[in-house]
């Protein structure tokens, strides 16, 4: 008799959080509805910033399991990224999670130093990288310099004429960095 | 947030510079009144629709009205060319998500966009039009998406493969006719676009097991590419090799799953390792390649690495813990990781594989570690060693002293309740234990500031204590629990003196002295108790009963009754404790359903989860229960079967829905149990509609709705259908769920007022044969045989037609007429060219039939069957004869 077992699925992203160096939502994305409300999104955000935050994870990505859950996280300055799945999930997907976010976070800043300030002031593009990097918990993308390239619209703004003020034009800089980085 | 807290915060965060400080959502609300600017400033218009995101993302909502004031506002900004601007309004239009009436503003700008030279533009497009379209708008772009699934660009085929994963939930049909294009995009070369595809066509397959298992053959050779397709890959695969392995013999796709683990992706290496550690009945020779992979990961200077694979070994050490034992060394040096997580996992791993030598010096590595750990991991622990005393009974004694240690060190209610329940379980288990474990139990009830755990551990002294050596030794625990403790704790404590009292003869003096002074207490209920004990103490036999028998019924169950024996009316009765039915029961059905924001209803549950109660002679009672407390039911006789529930909806479906049918002597019931899975929709006057597409003697005589059904608590709803009595009338019903729909909104738990009328098709349901048969085996088929005697008989030959063996025609005839096979005779030797097969059973009416099969199949597999029934009435000898013919 074939026992009972669960259906399978494709790796599922649960939620992704940016928190600030005292717990604090800098940027937060839930792709399911296990954190139905306000207060139990606060409430797991806060849990897992006190079973973290004291953990040394700058170097390498550290991961645990907490309430039913596991979280890989990183930690950069005074910023705070983790990346949660379900408690069968494939560790090191989630942590390919955790790194193309990070990595594609520094590609946007450009030169800039990632921290809270420098985040805060180009929020619009970590909101846009959230969405290019997970879509409704699959996966979307992993590869950071594709994510930045996309949040960037790089290649969609051929036919603009130069007069306009745009963001995408306060983003040639990050192409720049694009580039260099493609070129190493 | 209190407007208090908020101005502290602000303070807080003066010294700190950011772009949001002060912000205010009414000011933001104003400021996007630029997006109606006829000279649209694109970058100050990215800046305002940060801001309203920023809120959006600190958790501040909305009204409908602010919503839908945003909504239109941002609709206008497609005006603008600006690139950057463009991917900011489908940010926003995605977490506004508007109202299916407000949608059709945006639908014609997002399907320009849809068929843009632009691919970015395109893929956006793409996944905000699945995002926020109905069924309807859905068959309108239903062709361009896929197209979008084949595009060339791997954003535009992405974007489309992920929205088709998406809307196969709500839009199965229109996703489904995509399968060729899928199919093509599992090729591609893009590793995500591969990934994305790979899934998307699994979900679309996973309930046609024939077409998983193709798909996996086909992709095993080789195609894929993508790690993160590989990994899917490797999940489909283990879900194939479960479902057709047997357990013996060469296990197919193993070896697929065995080169993955030469995979250059750890990702895939470790996914195929695992996939092997949980294969159903795996042999130590397949575990050991996925072994050694993962003992390569736990040294890995990565933590991820280390964790993943040490809980992978962690949990193989459950079931083999030999094939781990050759990590232990590289265990050992985990037990000092930073990582708590790891530490903690490779600790119970050795537990589960360590032998009764290295206890000791498990021991003394486990007590530094101890102290500098969280509760919950420190719990894990303590469980790893309450099996491994119970594995080595013989340590007990280093095992509880390092529990006693424990438990006097400082920690939260859960973890000394781990620590209290491990040693409850080691002294029911380890008769030696018992004398260390209760002096300990003593100690640290002293000091102990749980009442939950005073109680139990008092219960367990008054139980355990009597039956000991020196029982006098224990009297100063307890009554020191007398004199210092809350009234809960005293109350324990007076009746665990009692016990003492009553089984220990020369202690019963010096207890009742002190039970006398309990006359005195100031709370009422250890009064009470110490009145009580004193009187039956008195009497040794009435004292042993009071104290020490168990009632013999479920303490739920006799709490239950008396509730409902108190709120009725006939108090001038004694209330008898044979009427409380002893079966223990599962989480009621009422529990849930007192769950805040759901209404309580109409049609109790009565106990029965999901309405359908665990198999057995306790299901037919509860059914009993359920159906007796509809008074459109009360008047239908004695329920002569009920069926075991068959599913009308496929798995994963909106609604669920299963019928059990109940037959009664001159009717049948059917009950539908519906389970809503849409969280947001309340579900009222729920029914099933029953159309009669096969046979001709039933008529349908109530309908009883279900006034409620929210998300997650299942309901019944019922059918009464009658039929003309004892017959055994067949039909077969097409089945419509009729419900009215009320949207809830997810964050309130409110339904809206207003509703609309829905339909749901389900399943056929039929009524054959095997509903009107109970299975009731005879001890004696050839005695019973003969005694029935031949007044009611009938024989007669079948052809079965071509089978592949004997075993599958044999069993196929016994589920046609559902009944008991005897004397073992179900199983077929394997290769045999005849066999004869005896059921017996009662049929509606309780008539009594015997059957009597003799197979035999000849070299073109051809199966004939002679059939002979014995019965008590012609009728249904005549009647099992029909059946077969019909099957």
């Amino acid at each position: 008799m074939v026992s009972a077992r669960k259906p399978v699925s494709a790796p599922l992203v649960k939620n992704i959080l940016l928190l600030d160096s005292e717990g604090k939502r800098v940027a937060v994305k839930y792709y399911c509805d296990e954190w139905a409300t306000q207060q139990s999104k606060l409430a797991f955000e806060k849990s897992v910033f006190t079973k973290t935050h004291r953990t040394n994870a700058r170097a390498e990505a550290e991961i645990g399991m907490f309430d039913g859950y596991i979280i890989v996280y990183k930690f950069v300055s005074d910023l705070l990224f983790y990346v949660t799945g379900g408690e069968d999930e494939n560790e090191l997907i989630l942590s390919t999670v955790l790194q193309a976010f990070f990595d594609a976070v520094g590609l946007l800043l450009r030169n800039n130093v990632v921290e809270k300030r420098t985040v805060l002031e180009n929020l619009d593009l970590i909101l846009l990288c959230l969405d290019e990097l997970v879509d409704g918990g699959i996966i979307l993308e992993t590869d950071a310099n594709v994510v930045a390239s996309r949040v960037a619209m790089r290649g969609a703004d051929a036919d603009l004429p130069l007069s306009e003020q745009t963001i995408s034009q306060a983003l040639a800089t990050a192409k720049e960095t694009l580039a260099r980085s493609l070129l190493k | 947030m209190n407007p208090r807290d908020k101005k502290d915060e602000d303070r807080d965060d003066e010294t700190e510079y950011s772009p949001f400080y002060g912000i205010e959502k009414g000011a933001v609300l104003q400021d996007s009144r630029v997006f109606n600017d006829p000279q649209l400033d694109a970058r100050r218009c990215a800046q305002v629709i940060t801001k309203l995101l920023y809120l959006l993302n600190q958790g501040e909502t909305f009204t409908k009205t602010e919503a839908t004031e945003v909504f239109f506002a941002v609709t206008k900004l497609f005006q603008s060319k600006d690139v950057g601007l463009r991917r900011m309004v489908y940010l926003m239009i995605k977490e506004i998500s508007p109202s299916s009436d407000e949608v059709i503003i945006v639908t014609s700008s997002l399907m320009k966009d849809m068929n843009s030279k632009t691919d970015l533009y395109r893929a956006n497009a793409i996944r905000v039009l699945c995002k926020i379209t109905d069924s309807a708008l859905l068959g309108q772009i239903e062709r361009y998406l896929k197209q979008a699934v084949v595009d060339k660009n791997v954003v535009v085929a992405s974007a489309a493969l992920v929205s088709g994963i998406h809307l196969l939930q709500t839009n199965p049909d229109i996703v489904r006719r995509w399968s060729n294009e899928v199919q093509e995009a599992v090729h591609s070369k893009a590793p995500l676009v591969q990934f994305h595809a790979l899934a998307l066509l699994h979900q679309i397959r996973q309930n046609d097991r024939l077409a998983v298992s193709k798909l996996v053959t086909s992709l095993t050779r080789g195609a894929i590419r993508s790690p993160l397709a590989q990994c899917l890959l490797i999940r489909y695969t283990s879900q194939v090799i479960h479902e057709s392995s047997n357990g013996q013999g060469d296990r197919p796709f193993y070896d697929f799953l065995e080169s993955c683990l030469r995979h250059k992706a750890e990702m895939v290496i470790f996914e195929a390792a695992r996939a092997i550690t949980e294969m159903r009945g795996v042999t130590s020779r397949e575990l050991s390649p996925a072994i050694t992979v993962l003992q390569l990961f736990l040294s890995s200077s990565k933590p991820v690495l280390r964790f993943a694979a040490v809980r992978t070994l962690n949990k193989v050490a459950m079931t083999h813990p030999l094939a781990v034992t050759n990590c232990n060394i590289d265990m050992e040096s985990l037990i000092s990781d930073q990582n708590r997580s790891i530490a903690t996992l490779a600790i119970t791993t050795l537990l589960k594989t360590g032998n009764e030598s290295s206890v000791d010096r498990l021991m003394k590595q486990i007590t530094n570690f101890m102290s500098d750990i969280a509760d919950e991991f420190k719990i894990v622990v303590v469980e790893a060693i309450r099996s491994l005393c119970l594995k080595f009974p013989q340590k007990y004694r280093t095992l509880m002293n390092f529990l006693s240690n424990i438990l006097r060190e400082e920690g939260g209610f859960d973890y000394k309740k781990a620590i209290v329940d491990s040693i409850l379980i080691l002294i029911r288990e380890i008769p030696d234990a018992k004398e260390s474990g209760l002096s300990h139990l003593c100690e640290f009830i002293e000091d102990c500031e749980f009442t939950y755990l005073s109680t139990q551990i008092l219960h367990l002294l008054g139980n355990e204590g009597p039956k000991t050596q020196d029982p006098s030794k224990y009297i100063r625990f307890i009554y020191n629990r007398v004199i210092l403790e809350n009234a809960t704790v005293r109350a324990s404590a007076v009746s665990a003196l009692a016990k003492f009292g009553s089984v220990v003869e020369y202690l019963r003096p010096r207890i009742l002295v002190l039970l006398r002074r309990c006359l005195y207490d100031n709370d009422d209920e250890v009064r009470d108790r110490a009145t009580l004990y004193l009187k039956v103490l008195d009497e040794e036999q009435v004292a042993k009963k009071y104290l020490l028998e168990d009632v013999g019924v479920p303490l739920e169950n006799l709490e239950s009754s008396l509730r409902a024996y108190t709120s009725g009316y006939q108090l001038d009765e004694s209330f008898d404790i044979t009427s409380v039915p002893r079966d223990v029961k599962g989480p009621s059905a009422q529990d849930k359903k007192l769950a805040p924001g759901k209404k309580p209803q109409e049609v109790s549950g009565r106990g029965l989860e999901n309405g359908v109660p665990a198999a057995g002679a306790g299901a037919q009672e509860a059914y009993v229960s359920l159906l007796s407390s509809i008074p459109e039911f009360a008047q239908l006789g004695k329920l002569f079967k009920s069926s075991p529930p068959v599913e009308l909806t496929e798995a994963e479906t909106e609604y669920s829905v299963n019928v059990v049918k109940h037959i009664f002597p001159a009717h049948i019931v059917f009950q539908f149990n519906c389970t809503n899975t849409i969280a947001e929709q309340l579900l009222e006057n729920v029914s099933v509609i029953m159309e009669l597409t096969e046979g001709d003697e039933f008529a349908e005589e109530a309908t009883i709705p279900l006034k409620s059904l929210p998300c997650g608590a299942p309901g019944q709803t019922f059918v009464l259908m009658s039929r003309p009595e004892n017959a055994c009338a067949f039909g077969k019903f097409s089945n419509t769920l009729k419900f009215r729909v009320k949207e809830v909104d997810p964050s309130t738990g409110e339904a809206d007022e207003d509703g609309y009328d829905d339909e749901y098709s389900l399943e056929d349901a039929t009524v054959t044969a095997n509903d009107y048969v109970l299975q009731v085996a005879v001890p004696n088929f050839r005695n019973a045989w003969e005694v029935m005697g031949p007044t009611f008989s009938k024989g007669d030959e079948w052809t079965l037609g071509v089978r592949d063996n004997l075993n599958e025609a044999v069993q196929a005839v016994i589920n046609v007429l559902g009944m008991q096979p005897c004397e073992g005779t179900e199983n077929v030797p394997s290769n045999a060219r005849s066999h004869t097969c005896l059921l017996s059973g009662l049929f509606i009416g309780y008539v009594q039939v015997l059957v009597r099969l003799s197979f035999g199949i000849d070299p073109q597999k051809q199966v004939a069957m002679k059939l002979t029934v014995r019965a008590e009435n012609q009728a249904v000898c005549d009647m099992i004869h029909e059946v077969i013919g019909n099957a």
